[in-house]
């Protein structure tokens, strides 16, 4: 039998305002590592994980520049779990919802980001090993 | 065997205005229209959601009015035509004020301590 | 009966519902199934001894595994070897491993 499982998770938070967000890309990244498929639902703020007009800022408060604060930007960092997945022979799959996309302006995703539906969010749920659902509050 | 999801709702009034639902409530109707096998289970603040009478018209900034506010009992009266069935917390109704009268027909009332059994009867629980 | 994953992310200092879910999780118990309670994020604050920590000493109790996140713990400072009766730590893998395992996991 594979060891190679199919994971969904649906994601609600957007960058920058609570935790969830982090440890989801935690989780994310840790299926990736794993060489699992991995397919990704953004709802509502999630859709804005992806954007790829974020851009990082210096600090000085920190006193630091734009390179020293090296300011995290998450399209970054789910650009890197996109690879990590491919170089373990997984995949990430990743849709954001259309209408969630449209009413905050975030067109502008990473090249891989789909955009969907919950009839997408339902089909992954039916053909996957299992589904996390991550709300907000 | 055919998918079936248990989707539990508590966070409450969270962005309802600006998205005219509560976008969980909306998530699943529009499941279920699809064909998914999705009931609902509103606990704490969410069991407010049920509550007969409630009105959110009358929003205006400027010239700017808000047409069409969020209708939630009308959205789980949708939902149940849908032929999904709603929970509802008991607990959390009483310590909120609220008597059965007070909710929309049609909602099925589950303890809190009979949340755990009910899980048992799906394969995936949603907690939103 | 199944095997359970309940990951609390939310602590009893900042919210009510939390209680609820630590109820779920005894609820989940008594119905004869197999329970972690995973913390996470602050989460993990009851994980330090306080009187917010009894609850989940309970559900260890009645035979829960209760776990905390490593990295949630040191990010708060909450040291693994001064943890409530009956918490202990794992690494976020668990999550995973409930995921691929299909043990049902939900989110609070």
């Amino acid at each position: 039998m594979s060891d190679k499982k199919t994971i969904t998770f649906a994601l609600m938070d957007p960058p920058y305002e609570n935790a969830r967000s982090t440890t989801a890309l935690r989780l994310i990244n840790i299926a990736a590592e794993r060489g699992y498929n991995v397919n990704v639902f953004a709802y509502e703020g999630a859709v804005g994980l992806p954007f790829t007009k974020q851009s990082p800022h210096a600090n000085a408060v920190h006193g630091h520049d734009v390179d020293e604060e090296d300011h995290p930007l998450p399209h970054e960092w789910i650009d890197a779990i996109a690879k990590t997945a491919d170089a373990n022979g997984g995949t990430l799959d990743w849709i954001n919802c259309g209408l969630c996309v449209d009413e905050r302006g975030v067109h502008e995703a990473l090249d891989f980001v789909r955009r969907g539906s919950p009839a997408d969010l339902w089909k992954w749920a039916e053909s996957s090993d299992n589904t996390l659902v991550i709300p907000t509050k | 065997m055919a998918l079936k999801v248990l989707s539990i709702v508590e966070s409450a009034y969270r962005a309802t205005i600006e998205e005219q639902d509560d976008t969980i409530l909306w998530t699943s109707t529009a499941l279920k229209g699809a064909g998914a096998d999705i009931d609902v289970l509103l606990r704490g603040n969410a069991v407010n959601y049920g509550v007969k009478g409630q009105d959110a018209s009358g929003l205006q900034f400027g010239a700017k009015k808000q047409t069409h506010p969020p209708e939630l009992e009308v959205d789980l009266q949708r939902l149940m035509d849908q032929g999904a069935k709603v929970f509802v917390t008991t607990d959390d109704v009483a310590e909120r004020g609220l008597e059965r009268t007070d909710l929309i027909r049609g909602l099925e009332p589950v303890s809190r301590s009979g949340i755990a059994k009910l899980c048992a009867d799906y394969d995936q629980i949603w907690h939103w | 009966m199944a095997s359970y994953l309940l990951i609390e992310s939310r602590d009893p200092f900042d919210s009510n519902d939390v209680a609820s879910f630590y109820e779920l999780a005894a609820g989940l118990v008594h119905e004869g199934n197999e329970v972690t309670v995973f913390l996470v994020q602050n989460g993990v604050f009851p994980a330090r001894p306080s009187a917010k920590s009894e609850p989940l000493t309970n559900l260890a109790r009645i035979g829960a595994e209760v776990v905390a996140d490593d990295f949630s713990l040191r990010e708060r400072g909450i040291k693994p070897e001064r943890l409530a009766e009956g918490i202990g730590t794992s690494a976020l893998d668990t999550v995973i491993d409930h995921l691929a395992n299909g043990s049902k996991v939900i989110w609070h």
